[in-house]
């Protein structure tokens, strides 16, 4: 009696403590957004978002770091949907499931996802713009620098392999969702197995490639040290006009406001308003991406 | 022709019996596809070869002493990126490069500037290798000055004094929160702590390290009564914040994937709920939460928009966690822009790059191969 009693105190300790590290986390991601909600909503306006920085950056808005960002993740999806798409099919359709091909390759992406993002800043540097742009310039500008130097092209297909990983993953999910009894009666109608790629199974995980993009857009738009030296810019007077121009990021503005800025206490309200937008527009992201997923998983339980 | 069938007939086979019955035709775009499909799905393997190529490659120079006088001529063609990158991150109003080059005013003091260090590297590209190698394993990390000491090992210590910080916070709590979750959470409850957790790993990294920078590192010192605002405990916290989620997730993964025979032999022989989750469920899962906190530790150790706010960069040796330290990620982001391509401490940056990436991929190797192994034998109870 008195040693089950014992037990159950316990017992009720341990799942409090359990119990009280949940919470904990929980209330760290609250206290996250409220302070970062209550210190940057007075900061909102139509005209924040939509104008330039102006005076050195201690007024003004961020137009040109939001239009920035829509512009390199835009590029990035480009480059990182179909390619992580077909990576996903061949994964579930065309490799068996424990060959060494798709082994290596699922370890090849398992390991793209856990590389630092600093280092694909490197790659990017040592590869796109010394190796790739320098070639350019040499063989079609006559040595002139054009491409052999950060831009837009190259930060975002920098960070088009940085989000490679997420797109596979998620395109994987879905396509294992769509029943097998489809493709099979797809096959027995004469379809070829790339027809049935392409009009069975395909339009069938098509909310899973859309949370891939999505997942992809919200990893892309926050990250910011793909793209330091591959092409942001500190401050740029206009926008991005062709993919040779550098340009400026959200991510990177609140980088630069809060370490690189003369003025820090001057210009903290910009910096709440520019990580309460950046916060918002991941949060939105993902937020769908979570719904999105929710269906497709309910969808495979049923 | 037949030769042909045949294949398609393997490559279909696994799917279903079925096919074998109806002989298909071959066609071009179906065996088109499957090899671009195939070409493609390569590319993952191919970004690794490459980033392991490109980022080793220009660190490769510090070893190679011999190459000096190609070294120099490098220097002279790179200089040129190296004026006018450094422009645009300087100069605010510089639409298009090669134009506000000579306008500025600004812009030729900068050039000056550059035009020395070109001088001096150009000069000493040979001895500056050399000493680069002989200062590589001492703790002088002072890459900018008459003298460059390129020392990683106060970097090293930086980091992994912030990596075990972070881990020690970060490792215990998610892993009780994942057990909660997996053993002890209502379905609804479920259904609020996981969205979080997603939520929470979708946080941007530069806006954990703007809450630690503005909020935390105040918050702390009010508590514990330090000197220097942000440290590696500030920074430690900061980013086991981040690694939670990767640690919630995995250990909660390998927590579901303990069978459901184990709980309900646990219960049947009369062991309480807790005590099963405790005795029964978490050690059967334990190479999965060691993959958890391995992953963790790759994902603090490269972290850099964390490290670069709210460490206090400064590279000192010392253990106590209450000192600003200074990681091998940030120094990468800190320096990189401001570094004359291809001269020693651009070398030396790459080399520290390749170290990073070396160190993570073995940790997802270890992690990866390591829990396969255990987790399958223990689940199939061999």
């Amino acid at each position: 009696m008195i040693r089950s009693f014992k037990n159950n105190i316990k017992g009720i300790l341990i799942e409090g403590l359990t119990l009280s590290s949940a919470l904990l986390i929980i209330a760290i991601v609250v206290v996250m957004v409220t302070v970062i909600v209550i210190g940057g909503k007075d900061q909102i306006s139509w005209e924040f978002l939509t104008s330039f920085p102006e005076d050195g950056m201690t007024k003004g808005g961020i137009f040109p770091a939001i239009y920035g960002t829509a512009l390199l993740v835009i590029l990035m999806s480009v480059a990182a949907v179909p390619f992580g798409t077909i990576t996903a099919i061949y994964l579930t359709e065309y490799a068996k499931e424990n060959s060494v091909i798709a082994k290596t390759i699922r370890f090849a992406v398992r390991t793209l996802a856990v590389i630092p993002s600093i280092i694909y800043g490197l790659f990017g540097l040592g590869f796109f713009i010394k190796f790739v742009g320098t070639q350019m310039d040499n063989t079609f500008m006559g040595g002139e620098l054009k491409w052999g130097q950060p831009n837009i092209l190259w930060a975002s297909l920098t960070m088009a392999l940085l989000t490679l990983p997420v797109v596979i993953v998620s395109v994987e999910e879905a396509l294992k969702t769509v029943p097998n009894d489809l493709r099979a009666a797809s096959l027995a109608l004469g379809a070829t197995k790339w027809q049935t790629i392409w009009k069975v199974v395909l339009p069938g995980s098509i909310s899973g490639i859309m949370t891939g993009t999505i997942l992809a857009v919200s990893r892309g738009a926050g990250e910011v040290a793909p793209i330091l030296f591959t092409g942001v810019a500190y401050y740029v007077a206009t926008l991005p006009a062709s993919l040779s121009d550098q340009f400026m990021v959200l991510g990177y503005h609140i980088y630069v406001m809060t370490t690189q800025s003369a003025n820090v206490d001057q210009t903290m309200p910009i910096q709440f308003g520019t990580t309460l937008v950046l916060l918002m527009l991941t949060f939105i992201l993902n937020i769908s991406a979570i719904v999105l997923r929710y269906r497709i998983r309910k969808k495979k339980s049923n | 022709m037949t030769k042909k069938t045949k294949k398609g007939k393997i490559s279909t086979q696994s799917e279903s019996g079925l096919i074998d019955i109806t002989r298909k035709k071959f066609r071009w775009s179906d065996y088109l596809a499957e090899k671009v499909i195939k070409g493609t799905a390569f590319l993952s393997i191919t970004i690794i070869v490459l980033i392991f190529v490109f980022v080793f490659r220009e660190s490769v120079p510090i070893f190679s002493t011999a190459k000096a006088p190609a070294q120099t001529e490098i220097h002279s063609d790179a200089n040129q990126q190296q004026e006018t990158y450094g422009e645009v991150t300087d100069q605010p109003a510089a639409p298009e490069v090669q134009e506000t080059y000579g306008e500025v005013t600004d812009s030729s003091e900068h050039a000056e500037t550059t035009d020395e260090s070109y001088t001096v590297s150009a000069g000493s590209g040979h001895d500056d290798n050399q000493t680069a190698l002989k200062t590589l394993l001492t703790k002088d990390w002072v890459p900018v000055s008459e003298k460059p000491r390129y020392g990683i090992l106060a970097l090293l210590v930086g980091t992994f004094k912030i990596t075990f910080i972070s881990i020690l916070f970060a490792a215990p709590l998610a892993i009780l929160a994942a057990l909660y979750t997996a053993s002890f959470a209502s379905r609804r409850v479920k259904e609020i702590i996981k969205p979080t957790i997603e939520l929470l790993a979708g946080f941007p990294s530069v806006v954990i390290g703007f809450f630690a920078l503005m909020v935390l590192a105040t918050f702390l010192q009010d508590v514990f009564h330090y000197d220097t605002r942000l440290n590696s405990f500030v920074g430690g916290i900061a980013m086991g914040i981040a690694a939670i989620p990767i640690i919630f997730t995995i250990t909660e993964d390998a927590l579901t994937a303990v069978p459901k025979s184990f709980y309900e032999a646990s219960l049947a022989l009369g062991a309480s709920k807790w005590q099963t989750a405790f005795f029964v469920i978490l050690p059967a899962a334990t190479p999965g939460i060691f993959a958890a906190v391995l992953l963790g530790i790759g994902r603090v150790f490269g972290e850099t928009m964390i490290a670069l706010m709210a460490t206090g960069n400064a590279a000192q040796m010392g253990l106590n966690p209450f000192e600003s330290v200074r990681t091998l990620a940030a120094t990468i982001g800190a320096e990189m822009a401001e570094v004359v391509f291809g001269d020693t401490h651009y070398n030396v940056l790459f080399l520290i790059g390749s170290l990073l990436f070396i160190f993570t991929f073995v940790i997802n190797a270890i992690a990866e191969f390591y829990v396969k192994g255990k987790l399958m034998k223990r689940i199939q109870g061999k």
